[in-house]
């Protein structure tokens, strides 16, 4: 059964670790929906977090394959993890603020930014509800939604 | 450029000083304007031998023949851009077979990386699904690091081949040449212990089944755990076969073997293979070319799998028993708590595969009148007395050999078993004249293969390796002819090869004996000649040209259908 799937890997910050791994995932027929990387703080590490769908089998592939990539040092695979995802979306200025921002602060996020033509907003939440706002947002038309991937933590 | 003070050294001294401390005693290469400061210090050293072959495809598969051979890590230096690219197959190979290498590659100057330089190529990039580790190296102070790191990661675990891409102006910078004493790297330990309580549960398997199998591979070969395997197999009184890249660990005559596995394996071992109920891999990875079609592989047995690579196990069979760690290690703890192991228990099982062996063994149609590929291949094995090193190319001449040719000893069949490379014979071959000087290094190509690096002759007479090429001489591409002929109607689409050079006229030309083979007489006279002239030679025989390899198991088919004949 095809699965929605987080990995999060940290890797050792050396020349093309990033190319290693989305090679691995395009080597091999493996989609990613999203990916996201950052180095950790104080350290020499990366923290990439990647979204991906597959049956059990193919998912146990990925993860075994990750672990044998050599500058990666741990695959979490958690399923009890907490993600968060960010969007930023460009309205046009003769939308209704007020409403604009209420619905902005139902989603726990804000107006960023506003000049002659745009404002611009930003929501940061998990990916489902990201799912529900974009569907809200549509009534003010947009004129751009930018998405980042997710990134994720294990809870305990 | 500042004067050297005597602990510091340019990137190509750090080179030479880390071949030293890994003992590389061969080095085969091409040399070209990126590593033209490495090739200086090559000729102003005197501790290894430096084969310069004549074509960097060629300088791969020797390292890689040598590494076979001796169970060291070969060593290849190859400059940039088309250096590097004419390298990949060679890298390839080797990867997908597992032997460790350490590859060299000359880079443009770190200042011209990405500016689409005269050769500049991105080799990290192109290698990177065909290396188990690459490296390019942007500072003097990493080197010493990444050349210590790349021999360990080369050679341990699952071993395969490691890249370092060096770009010219490092090769000329000076540096502090540290070499590490230790590896620190914390992201790489291979699993080498098997886990205790997993190897119960097979002791436990294997004590319940009433038709266990082991089904050995390349790991065995690997992880130089032949000896502990033939003790488990005469003490368990188990029934073995072997995969192509096994072949040598149980030894043909043992009487516990059952032959080769898969397409054009023995009807004993893939049938074997179906009616067993615990089919215990040894350091096999369930290719395709061995399990045919899935769903009726092994479908009485429960599976257990030995593999030092984790995400090998399960990735194609189900394993009920996996167990991660090195072979020998995990045989050796088998060996340990096997107790006392009822041997008896399988008499009626080996019967049953003893009937199998005698209904269809390997045989062919011998002939007077024209030469069968399979006598050569018999012929050969007597006249060495199994004192030799045998190389193939791909086709059916590589079948024949790994059917018909008797194989006592690990490391004595070199053959390109993954990814299946027509010109890795010869190279091979020389490889591994180098690592066993007292054997014979024979080359059982095919007419259609040996095109593919015969500039290599001359590598031979530069360098005095004697080596021996058979040439199965079909004036076809066998085995692509084969396949035409059973499953396209005979539409023989470019597979002819009737225009050919004189083989012995261009063995001549290089320098080395040749022998036009049409009769027995003439094969048995020229092989004595060939192997007491310690000259490279090279035999054209010429054979049956309708032979085809059998059995077969037509591809995608279940391996107990066979076509026999
Ligand atoms: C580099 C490469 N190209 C193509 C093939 C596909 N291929 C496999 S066997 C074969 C025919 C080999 O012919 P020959 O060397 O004459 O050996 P024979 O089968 O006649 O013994 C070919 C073309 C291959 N394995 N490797």
């Amino acid at each position: 059964m095809k699965k929605r799937r987080i990995i999060s890997v940290t890797v050792l910050n050396e020349h093309s670790v990033l190319s290693r791994i989305s090679g691995l995932f395009a080597g091999r027929g493996y989609n990613i929906e999203s990916l996201t990387v950052a180095p950790l703080q104080n350290s020499e590490l990366s923290r990439i977090t990647i979204v991906t769908s597959g049956d059990e089998k193919v998912f146990e592939q990925i993860v075994k394959q990750l672990h044998k990539l050599i500058p990666v040092l741990s695959v979490i695979e958690d399923e009890d993890l907490i993600e968060k995802e960010t969007i930023l979306a460009k309205i046009p200025i003769d939308q209704s603020i007020s409403d604009i921002d209420a619905l902005c602060k139902a989603y726990n996020g804000g107006i960023a930014n506003a000049n002659d033509k745009y404002i611009i907003l930003t929501i940061t939440d998990n990916p489902n509800r990201i799912d529900c706002f974009i569907k809200a947002i549509k009534q003010f038309k947009p004129k751009e939604i930018i998405r980042s991937g997710v990134i994720a933590i294990e809870q305990h | 450029m500042p004067v050297a003070t005597t602990n510091k050294m340019t990137g190509a001294k750090m080179v030479m000083e880390a071949f030293k401390e890994e003992r590389v005693e061969v080095v085969f290469g091409y040399p070209g304007g990126a590593v033209l400061f490495i090739y200086d210090e090559i000729y102003k050293q005197n501790y290894f031998n430096h084969i310069l072959t004549r074509h960097e495809q060629a300088a791969l598969h020797a390292a890689d023949g040598y590494a076979r051979a001796s169970g060291k890590v070969g060593v290849a230096i190859i400059t940039s851009g088309p250096g590097f690219t004419n390298a990949v197959t060679g890298i390839a190979t080797a990867y997908t077979d597992s032997v460790p290498l350490v590859v060299i590659s000359g880079q443009v100057p770190i200042t011209q990386i990405g500016t689409d330089a005269f050769q500049e190529i991105d080799a990290v990039g192109i290698s990177r699904p065909c290396t188990k580790h690459n490296y390019l190296v942007k500072n003097i102070k990493e080197l010493p690091r990444i050349l210590k790191e790349a021999f360990y990661i080369a050679r341990s675990g699952r071993p395969g081949p490691v890249l370092i891409d060096l770009p010219k102006d490092i090769s000329a910078t000076l540096g502090e040449f540290d070499y590490p004493k230790d590896i620190r790297l914390v992201t790489y330990k291979p699993t080498m212990k098997g886990n205790a309580r997993q190897i119960t549960k097979l002791k436990d398997a294997i004590n319940d089944s009433k038709k266990p199998l082991f089904y050995i591979g390349g790991g065995a070969v690997i992880s130089n755990a032949y000896s502990e395997i033939r003790e488990l197999i005469k003490l368990t009184n188990i029934p073995a076969i072997e995969t192509l890249m096994a072949r040598g660990i149980c030894g043909d005559t043992n009487p516990l073997f059952f032959g080769m596995a898969g397409m054009h394996g023995s009807y004993a071992s893939n049938m074997a293979i179906s009616e067993c109920d615990l089919l215990i891999s040894l350091g096999a990875r369930f290719d395709d070319r061995i399990t045919g079609k899935l769903s009726e592989f092994a479908k009485n047995a429960k599976i257990a799998h030995i593999d030092i690579d984790p995400s090998s196990i399960s990735k194609i069979v189900n394993a009920n028993y996996p167990i991660v760690g090195d072979l020998k290690n995990v045989i050796k703890e088998l060996l340990n708590i096997l107790g006392d192991y009822d041997k008896t228990k399988t008499k009626k099982w080996l019967e049953t595969l003893e009937s199998y062996k005698k209904k269809h063994h390997f045989c062919y149609q011998d002939s007077d009148k024209i030469l069968k590929p399979q006598w050569v291949i018999e012929k050969i094995a007597q006249m060495t007395d199994a004192n030799a090193i045998i190389s193939t190319d791909v086709g059916q001449h590589q079948m024949w050999v790994a059917q018909f040719y008797k194989f006592m000893q690990p490391r004595e069949f070199l053959t390109s078993g993954g990814l299946g490379t027509m010109g890795f014979g010869l190279p091979a071959a020389i490889g591994a004249k180098i690592a066993q000087k007292k054997k014979y290094s024979i080359n059982i190509s095919g007419d259609g293969s040996i095109m593919m690096n015969i500039q290599e002759l001359i590598t031979c007479i530069q360098s005095g390796i004697p080596v021996i090429n058979v040439i199965l001489n079909n004036n076809y591409l066998g085995m692509v002819r084969q396949w035409q002929t059973f499953f396209y109607e005979k539409r023989y689409s470019n597979v002819d090869l009737t225009c050919q050079p004189n083989f012995v006229k261009l063995v001549e030309s290089f320098g080395g004996i040749g022998f036009e083979v049409k009769t027995k007489k003439e094969f048995e006279k020229a092989l004595k000649e060939a192997m007491n002239s310690n000259k490279v030679s090279l035999l054209d025989v010429k054979i049956d040209r309708m032979e085809s390899v059998f059995p077969m198991v037509p591809s995608g088919g279940a391996i107990y259908n066979m076509m026999l004949n």
